[in-house]
C-alpha cells in the first residue's frame, strides 16, 4: 500500500467497491503479491466505499465518461460490462484484449460460455476474478431438523415444508428487498425454474417472449411466495438488506433464504456453521452466474503495466488466492486449491466448484450478466410494484414493455453448456 | 455615464468571479441540463440527437414518474401543513414569557442541526415494525407496519364519483400511502421546530399595544389570535410556505436514508428516480428531463414569492 509515495515505481490505479470484511483482505493480499514480484510498479486499490458498489459504479461512470478513467476497475462481467462501455454509440472506451488473451493463454483456461459472456463480436473486454452463485437456497439446519424437513427441490415441496414451518412459528423464508434486487433474484430462480435453461436464457436474446404463459405461470407463482395472505415471508422484507434476511436465519426466526453465495461468507464472517444449501427449488443442476470482472479503459494512463496486473489477475494462482477470501469460486479452470498457508475453500465453495464443471450455465439478471443496466432497471420497477399490488396481468405486461425497448439494443447471443 | 472611478473598478472586480461562478455553474448548467433533456443520450456516451420532448413523454408516460409525483404533491400538503400548525403551536407555548424559555427554545430548534441523513436512519430505526416504537409502546408488529406499509388510501371506488367522470381519483395513484407518512412524521420533526423560530420572532414583532387595544375592546384570547395575531403573521407564514416547500419538492437525502424507494415506490421522489435513471441505467436524457420537471415544480413556488416580495419592497 505504502508503494504509492515510491516515485521510482510507475502507479497502477484499481477502482471497486471491495472496502471491508474478507473481499478487501484477499483483493489487498493478491495486490502486494503483484506489488512484489514488480518492484517497478505499484498497483493500489482506490476502492470506492457505499451502497453495495452502488456509489463506485457511479463514480466510475462519471470518471469513464470525462474522459479520465482510471487504470482498470471493477465490473461485473455481461450486459454491465458491454451495453455500459463496449457497444455505445461513439464506439467503445474499453480496449479489447485478445492479445493480452492469447499472451496468457486464457482463451483455453475460462470456460466458452464466460468467454462468450465476456466478448463483444468475439473480442473479449474484460478479465473475470471468480464466480458467484446466484440461485441458492439457504436453510437453518437446526430449525429444519426439528421440524423433520429436507431441502425442498420443487416450489411444490417449498409450500409444504413452508406451512409446516409457518404452523411451528417460524417464519419460511426470509427476504430482505430494501434494495429491490435481492427480491428480484427469487424471481429469477422461479423463471429459471420454470423456463428451464433454454427458455431462461431466449428471455434475454429475445427467443422466448414476455408474454409467454411460462412467465404467467412464473408471476403466478412468485405471487403465491410474496402473497401476505400466504405468510411465507417476514412482513418487514422492505425494511431489511438481505444481510439482515440473513440473521433471521441465522438466529432461528427464519428458516430459508435465497440469495448468492455470498450469504455463505456472511455465515462464515458470523461465526455461523449451522447451515445447508441446495439449490434454488426448481433449479437443481442450474448454475446462475456472476462474476465481478476488470477490463481495460483505452484511455488508461498506464496500458502497458494494467495489462501485467490483468494478466496476474486471470492467472490461477491469484484466484486460487483470492477465492477463499470472497466467498466465491476461481473462474480460471485451471486454479485449484490455495497454496498451503493461505486460507482454503470451504465445504460449500467446494460443493459450488463441482457444480461449475458440471452444470449449464444461465446469466444473473440483477447482477449485469444478462441485461443491461437500463433494462434490469425497467425490471427492478415492475418488480417494486409487484411486490406491492401482486398484479400478475399488471407486471407482465410492463415486462412485455420493457423488454421491447431494450431487447433490441441488448440482443447478444448467451451461450450454454 | 458615470465616472469609472477606483471604487467602482474594484467593487466590479470583487463581485466579478462570483458573478461568472453563478453564471456558468448554476444558469449555464441549467441550460445545459435543458438542452440534454430533449437529445438522444441514453448510454454511456453522449449523442446529442434531438428527439424534441419524447423524454418527457417518456417519464410523464411511466408508472413510477406518475407515482413520485403523487408522492411529492402528498408529501409536500402534510410536511407544510403539519410543520406550520406544530410550529405555530409551539411558538405560541413559548410566547407566554415562561421559565425556561431559551433551553425550551434549543430543544425544539436542535432537530433542524442534525442532517437529513441521520434523522432519516434514526427514524428508520425508529419506524421498522420489528424494533423501535413497536417495541417500546407495544405495538403489534403485523398492524402497524410502518415504513413497510403497502397500503394506500384512497377514495372509496364505485361511488359517485364514477357517474361525474372522475372515477380515476379513487386509484392508487390518487391516493395517500402510508408509508409516505412515516417519512411525513420525520421531516416535521426535524423542522417543525425551525417553524417554531420563525414564528416566535413574528410575535415578538406584533407590538403588545394592539393585542392590548382588543382586549380593551373586549375581544376574547381566541378573537385576538384569530384576528389580529395571525393576519400579521402572514409575512412569516409565506417565508416558512416557501423554506420548507422547496425542501419537500426536492428532497432527497432523508428518504434515501430511510426508505429508499418503498415498498410500491411508497417512497420513491423524482430525485430518487433521476439518480438511478441517470447513473445506473445510463438513462442521461431521461435524468435531465426529470430534472426539469423538478425545476419547473420549484420554479411554481418560488417565482411568484420572488414577485411578491418584490411588489412588497416597492411599496415600502
Amino acid at each position: 500500500m505504502s508503494c504509492q509515495t515510491d516515485e521510482a515505481r510507475t502507479p497502477v490505479e484499481v477502482q471497486g467497491w471491495w472496502t471491508t470484511g474478507g473481499e478487501a483482505n484477499g483483493f489487498n493480499k493478491i495486490i502486494d503479491l503483484f506489488n512484489t514480484a514488480h518492484p517497478d510498479l505499484c498497483v493500489y486499490n482506490a476502492a470506492i466505499a457505499g451502497g453495495a458498489g452502488s456509489v463506485a459504479q457511479g463514480r466510475i461512470k462519471a470518471a469513464v465518461l470525462a474522459g479520465l478513467p482510471p487504470d482498470t476497475f471493477q465490473v461485473h462481467m455481461g450486459h454491465e460490462l458491454l451495453d455500459t462501455y463496449v457497444n455505445i454509440p461513439g464506439g467503445s472506451v474499453m480496449a479489447p484484449l485478445d492479445d493480452l488473451f492469447a499472451a496468457n493463454g486464457f482463451n483455453d483456461l475460462f470456460p466458452q460460455n464466460v468467454l462468450d459472456i465476456i466478448s463483444s463480436e468475439g473480442h473479449p473486454y474484460s478479465v473475470p476474478l471468480n464466480i458467484h452463485r446466484a440461485n441458492v437456497l439457504w436453510y437453518n439446519k437446526a430449525v429444519f431438523t426439528a421440524n423433520n424437513l429436507t431441502a425442498p427441490t420443487t416450489w411444490a415441496e417449498f409450500e409444504t415444508a413452508a406451512n409446516t414451518l409457518k404452523t411451528a412459528g417460524v417464519t419460511p423464508l426470509a427476504i430482505g428487498d430494501s434494495g429491490i434486487w435481492a427480491n428480484g433474484m427469487v424471481f429469477e430462480t422461479i423463471l429459471i425454474g420454470t423456463l428451464g435453461v433454454e427458455g431462461f436464457n431466449g428471455l434475454w436474446t429475445g427467443a422466448t417472449a414476455w408474454d409467454d404463459p411460462m412467465v404467467t405461470a412464473s408471476l403466478e407463482q412468485y405471487k403465491k411466495i410474496l402473497d401476505p395472505a400466504n405468510g411465507w415471508i417476514n412482513t418487514d422484507h422492505s425494511s431489511l438488506s438481505w444481510d439482515q434476511a440473513v440473521d433471521k436465519l441465522i438466529d432461528g426466526s427464519a428458516a430459508m433464504t435465497i440469495m448468492g453465495d455470498w450469504a455463505n461468507g456472511d455465515c462464515t464472517a458470523k461465526e455461523f456453521a449451522d447451515y445447508g444449501w441446495a439449490p434454488a427449488p426448481g433449479n437443481s443442476a442450474i448454475f446462475q452466474a456472476l462474476s465481478d470482472s476488470f477490463g481495460l479503459p483505452a484511455l488508461a494512463p498506464h496500458p502497458d503495466e494494467t495489462r501485467a496486473f490483468l494478466a496476474w489477475l486471470g492467472s490461477a494462482e491469484a484466484q486460487a488466492i483470492f477465492n477463499p477470501y470472497k466467498g466465491s469460486i476461481a473462474a480460471n479452470t485451471t486454479s485449484g486449491d490455495p497454496p498451503a498457508g493461505e486460507l482454503q475453500y470451504n465445504a460449500y465453495q467446494k460443493s459450488a466448484q463441482a457444480d461449475w464443471k458440471a452444470n449449464p450455465i444461465v446469466p444473473s439478471m440483477e447482477h449485469g450478466a444478462a441485461a443491461n443496466p437500463a433494462w434490469s432497471s425497467a425490471i427492478n420497477d415492475v418488480l417494486t410494484a409487484f411486490v406491492a399490488d401482486l398484479d400478475v396481468a399488471a407486471a407482465q405486461s410492463a415486462l412485455v414493455t420493457a423488454s421491447g425497448d431494450f431487447v433490441t439494443a441488448s440482443r447478444q447471443t448467451i451461450a450454454t453448456r | 455615464m458615470r465616472r469609472i472611478t477606483r471604487d467602482r473598478v474594484l467593487s466590479i472586480s470583487l463581485i466579478a468571479p462570483s458573478i461568472l461562478a453563478v453564471a456558468v455553474l448554476v444558469y449555464g448548467l441549467i441550460a445545459w441540463t435543458g438542452f440534454v433533456s430533449t437529445t438522444k443520450w441514453n448510454s454511456l456516451t453522449p449523442d446529442y440527437t434531438s428527439v424534441g420532448l419524447d423524454n418527457f413523454a417518456d417519464i410523464f408516460n411511466y408508472p413510477r414518474f406518475q407515482l413520485d409525483l403523487r408522492n411529492t404533491v402528498v408529501f409536500t400538503v402534510f410536511f407544510v401543513l403539519a410543520s406550520l400548525a406544530i410550529g405555530l403551536f409551539l411558538a405560541n407555548l413559548l410566547d407566554r414569557k415562561i421559565r425556561g424559555e431559551g433551553v425550551f427554545r434549543s430543544i425544539f430548534l436542535f432537530p433542524m442541526a442534525i442532517s437529513f441523513i441521520v434523522t432519516g436512519v434514526v427514524w428508520k430505526w425508529l419506524l421498522t415494525p420489528s424494533a423501535g416504537v413497536n417495541l417500546l409502546v407495544g405495538l403489534d408488529p403485523a398492524t402497524n407496519r410502518w415504513l413497510t406499509d403497502p397500503t394506500v388510501l384512497h377514495l372509496p371506488t364505485g361511488t359517485i364519483l364514477n357517474d361525474i367522470g372522475l372515477g380515476f381519483l379513487a386509484t392508487n395513484q390518487w391516493g395517500v400511502p402510508i408509508a409516505l407518512l412515516s417519512v411525513v412524521i420525520a421531516a416535521v420533526w426535524q423542522l417543525s421546530g425551525f417553524v417554531m423560530a420563525l414564528y416566535l420572532a413574528g410575535l415578538r414583532g406584533i407590538p403588545d399595544e394592539l393585542r392590548e387595544a382588543a382586549r380593551v375592546d373586549g375581544a376574547s384570547e381566541l378573537r385576538i389570535f384569530r384576528h389580529v395575531t395571525l393576519p400579521l403573521l402572514t409575512p412569516v407564514t409565506v417565508t416558512a410556505v416557501i423554506i420548507l416547500g422547496h425542501i419537500s419538492l426536492k428532497i432527497y437525502d432523508l428518504t434515501v436514508a430511510m426508505s429508499p424507494t418503498g415498498v410500491g415506490f411508497s417512497t420513491d421522489f423524482p430525485a430518487t428516480y433521476m439518480w438511478q435513471t441517470a447513473f445506473f441505467a445510463n438513462q442521461f436524457a431521461r435524468g435531465a428531463a426529470v430534472a426539469i420537471v423538478m425545476l419547473v415544480l420549484i420554479a411554481t413556488l418560488i417565482v411568484p414569492y420572488l414577485i411578491w416580495n418584490r411588489r412588497q419592497e416597492i411599496s415600502r
